[in-house]
């Protein structure tokens, strides 16, 4: 396949960016995403100009380490993340503009790479089961029925790529946000700080300047893992519910 | 050490020391540890320092304890958040003796099936261990609010995994590692707000610094700013995970790298049993040239699917037109008792063989078709699309995502590939090398896992040494404290950062012509043609004059562009490339030095009839320490430490 792409150069934060025209001419349709993008970087490499910067590590769509904007979708046409996107989503003769992720709290660091690093203090704020290592109760002690369990893990399974955020027109880290307040919340274990869980999660969230959410639903639409929008209903029930008791 | 060259390439020093074990009935040896391990008051704790270089499941989860515990943690990891670490791609689950199967499974069983399947060459005492605290693990993972699969009565489920018979492994649909690591991260980034632990994202470790003997920091390079930091504590724990990078393409993470271990090696730590590689049987096979890494498919689905290729060479109908008269189901042919559920050494030579005999599948790629059918036909049939889609939903969509097939309807194809690396850096029964105060955990280290890995036991391993042992290790070490002060100034730890700066000037000014990822493909060919699945003396020999070759090409011509003082992913590449270059070598020499057959290794000379693994334990049941031979290219030295065998018989493994 031949492929025209338009990338976001940034050499730093410091440096304004601009989009930048290559050509490749021998894309198979068997490659991943990244793999496009190796090629590219080895041509670039042979031609003595610097390669584009891009974050990426397990490139199996679990770390939730890659991510970009792909014809201005947050990880391209496919609902998956960038690097398990195939180039057979594309045609001969296309012309592909790649961004990086865009929202104020994810400043961009060079090229496509972003600082997503307001993600961990949302986590530090209350993301967790305050359980010291070690004098755990039997793991049978505790059963959970199966319809929870469920609902934990599909919120549980954010990768943490922020591509709702990228998606987001108000610049919003909800739905991520959200899918931790719904697995932790909806475990037995996770009840005893549950009210505080929400009220630190989200008051961080707002800190780090993410935007507020208006059902817009962008999120979701883009989301690798499919998080359900009704978490985001369960963040606002949980909030409701944590500042009627006084939170 | 004698002065004399071994088959030209190595010398033999004394046998290793003591392993710190304790000895006494193997049951008590770990509560006896711990009981005997000195105690460092919680006031105390405060005062103490401790670098912690790895955010996986060995490296988290020690963060997250030994931060809670009082003392001071300092956490570095390459990634830009520490959530990103490999262990996140682990699909499968986790083993732990529980016995809530029923099915007669004990501390005991589990220590067994794991010494058997490491093929004799790992250390009682330390999987002994495993196994007693593995049942702790998951307790203390479903505390923290990690969502293992469950049945309808709210209990967790179980399923079996390759090489055993019981059902052990916990699990969290396709995504257990991802799942476990969250649940260590959190409980890190919980001590992150407490303020015990202090987190350094996009930092490498590029140097160890050893003062008087002692590991006392690090030196890392910010990969945003281009700074290089000095870190200093009183004690450095490794937990950076494998080296199956060195192979280019493997089932590892993009960045998983030797470099931290490596350069610990080079300072003096022994490195164990380097040339021990898993090959995992179920992962997507190559496609092109232009391929970057390769794809494992949980060998869960070796519960269901069903394994076979054609009965003849060059069977090239569709497979669902091949008559089940004309499949071999080589696995089930060959091994009853365990059908497809044969550890991972044993399927993924039976693949290569398969296909070797020209009865592969899938598209040719250099002449041979790589590829066997992993079938679900018949799984479908008996359980339904539905149980089915449910039980592998995401790994069948991850499948058809890569390769554009329907694995619904058309048999999946798969072939070996390189997955996790049994050697690492030598550790005592603390977890200490040989250097005092540097600490290696989890892939990082050599120990529990032999020759061969089960499956679901690495996972177990990372936190078992995460939560459980190092924590209670350590502490011995720590009572010594409080220890000198050592400052930015001291000559060797200027030293440690000069080297680091003076290598990062030397990759920018070479200005050659080729990329580093050229060299890492090519130098990936030869340890896979060589040192991969099948080796041979003559082959070994070829490749360490091959890499030697490349390695010296690679310190002329290699082109790297951009500037140290910003981000720069050719510069982070070339460091740790420049590093797989002497660890590989090193490998092929502890190939070729092992005359034996043994779970990842296979030499090609010490077969039986049959074509199964021979081993000599008569001769090699030792885990081969290597200590570095002061310059790249000199001979290294072997130390053997002996294993001793009490509690399981050594027999040659049979799985027929
Ligand atoms: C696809 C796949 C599936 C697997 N499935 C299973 C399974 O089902 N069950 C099982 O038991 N095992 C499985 N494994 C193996 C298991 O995942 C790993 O062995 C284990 O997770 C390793 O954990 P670790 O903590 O030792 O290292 P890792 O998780 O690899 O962590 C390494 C850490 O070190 C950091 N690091 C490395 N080098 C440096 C440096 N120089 N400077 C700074 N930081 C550095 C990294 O940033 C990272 O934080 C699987 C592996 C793969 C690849
Ligand atoms: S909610 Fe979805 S899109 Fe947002 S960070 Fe998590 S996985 Fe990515
Ligand atoms: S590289 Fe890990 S999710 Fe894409």
């Amino acid at each position: 396949m031949r492929i025209t792409l338009k990338v976001w150069r940034q050499k730093n934060a410091a440096t304004p960016g601009r989009m930048v025209d290559y050509r490749l001419d021998d894309v198979s349709e068997d490659m991943s995403f990244l793999e496009m993008l190796d090629v590219l970087n080895e041509s670039l490499i042979a031609a003595g100009e610097e390669p584009v910067a891009f974050d990426h590590d397990c490139r199996e769509g679990i770390c939730g380490m890659c991510g970009v904007m792909i014809d201005g979708v947050a990880h391209g046409p496919e609902m998956t993340t960038t690097c398990q996107l195939h180039m057979r989503s594309f045609s001969d003769g296309d012309t592909i503009t790649v961004e990086p992720w865009r929202a104020d709290p994810f400043p961009v660091i060079k090229d496509l790479v972003v600082n997503r690093g307001a993600f961990d203090r949302i986590i530090a704020a209350g993301g967790y089961i305050s359980a010291n290592t070690g004098a755990a109760p039997d793991a049978h002690a505790m059963p959970v029925p199966k319809a929870d369990a469920d609902r934990a893990f599909e919120a549980a399974a954010c990768i943490s790529c922020g591509a709702c955020v990228a998606a987001c027109p108000n610049g919003s880290a909800m739905l991520f946000t959200a899918a931790k307040v719904t697995h932790l919340g909806s475990l037995p274990q996770g009840q005893p700080e549950r009210d505080d869980r929400v009220v630190n999660m989200l008051h961080q969230h707002d800190v780090e300047g993410f935007g507020g959410c208006t059902n817009i639903g962008e999120c979701t639409a883009v989301c690798p893992v499919g998080i359900p929008l009704d978490t985001i209903s369960q963040l606002n029930f949980d909030l409701r519910h944590a500042l009627g008791r006084g939170h | 050490m004698t002065e004399q060259l071994v088959a030209g390439l190595y010398r033999e020093g004394a046998p290793v020391r003591d392993t710190k074990a304790p000895a006494g009935p193997i049951e008590s040896r770990w509560s006896k540890r711990r009981f005997d391990a000195r105690l460092v008051n919680p006031a105390n704790r405060r005062k103490l320092s401790v670098i912690i270089v790895g955010t996986g499941l060995a490296g988290a989860s020690a963060g997250a304890t030994l931060g809670e515990a009082g003392y001071r943690v300092k956490s570095f990891c390459y990634q830009d958040s520490p959530r990103r670490a490999h262990s996140i791609a682990a699909q499968g689950g986790i083993n732990a003796a529980k016995n809530y199967r029923n099915d007669n499974d004990s501390t005991y069983r589990l220590f067994y099936d794991t010494v058997k399947g490491g093929d004799f060459r790992a250390r009682e005492s330390n999987v002994y261990r495993l196994a007693e605290v593995s049942a702790n693990i998951i307790d203390q993972c479903v505390a923290q609010g990690v969502p293992f699969a469950r049945e309808y009565g709210g209990l967790l489920d179980n399923r079996s995994f390759g090489g055993v018979q019981v059902s052990r492994t916990f699990y969290a649909r396709g995504q257990t590692g991802q799942q476990l690591l969250i649940g260590a991260y959190q409980a890190l980034e919980r001590q992150v707000a407490a303020g015990t632990v202090e987190m350094f994202t996009r930092h490498e470790m590029l140097e160890l610094v050893v003062v008087d003997g002692r590991a006392r920091g690090v030196i890392v390079r910010d990969m945003v700013t281009g700074e290089i930091e000095t870190h200093l504590a009183d004690a450095v724990v490794l937990a950076t995970g494998g080296y199956g990078n060195v192979f280019f393409l493997s089932t590892n993470a993009m960045g998983s790298n030797t470099t931290a271990i490596w350069r610990a090696h080079r300072k003096g730590a022994l490195f164990g049993n380097p040339c021990f590689t898993q090959i995992h049987p179920t992962c997507i096979p190559v496609s092109g040239a232009h391929q970057s890494k390769l794809t494992l498919m949980s060998e869960s689905l070796r519960n269901d699917g069903r394994i076979w290729v054609p009965k003849a060479g060059g069977d090239t109908r569709h497979p669902r037109e091949i008559p089940e008269a004309e499949r071999d189901y080589y696995l089930e042919r060959i091994y009853p008792a365990f059908g497809n559920l044969v550890p991972r050494d044993i399927a993924s030579r039976a693949a290569k063989n398969v296909c070797d005999e020209g009865r592969g599948v899938g598209p040719e790629v250099e002449g041979v078709r790589r590829g066997v059918y992993l079938d679900f036909a018949d799984a479908i049939k008996r359980l339904g699309l539905e149980a089915v889609r449910s039980k592998y939903g995401n790994l069948f969509d991850m499948y058809q995502r890569i390769t554009g097939e329907n694995p619904y309807e058309v048999p999946m194809r798969i072939y070996p590939a390189v997955h996790y690396t049994m050697g690492g850096l030598w550790v005592d029964y603390d977890l200490q090398s040989t250097i005092p105060g540097l600490f290696v955990t989890g892939e990082a280290n050599f120990s529990d896992h032999g020759a061969n890995r089960l499956g679901a036991s690495a996972l177990m391993q990372g936190l078992a040494d995460g939560y459980f042992v190092l924590p209670n290790t350590i502490n011995d070490y720590l009572a010594d404290g409080p220890f000198a002060t050592v400052g930015e100034d001291h000559p060797a730890v200027a030293e440690a950062a000069a080297n680091v700066q003076s290598r990062v000037q030397t990759f920018l000014g070479l200005q050659g012509s080729r990329s580093v990822d050229s060299f890492h493909k090519e130098l990936g060919q030869i340890m896979w043609e060589y040192c991969g699945m099948e080796r041979t003396e003559e082959g070994l020999r070829t490749a360490v004059e091959k890499i030697r070759a490349l390695r010296d090409q690679f310190w002329t011509d290699v082109r790297v562009l951009g500037e140290a003082e910003e981000l720069n992913q050719s510069l982070e590449k070339a460091g740790r490339v420049a590093d797989f270059f002497e660890l590989a070598e090193l490998m092929c020499i502890d190939a070729l030095h092992r005359r034996e057959s043994c779970g990842g290794h296979f030499r090609a000379e010490s077969q039986t009839e049959d074509g199964e693994a021979l081993r000599h334990d008569d001769e090699f049941a030792y885990v081969a320490a290597w200590e570095w031979g002061g310059m790249v290219g000199a001979p290294p030295v072997l130390h053997k430490e002996n294993l001793v065998y009490e509690h399981v018989e050594m027999k040659q493994r049979s799985y027929k």
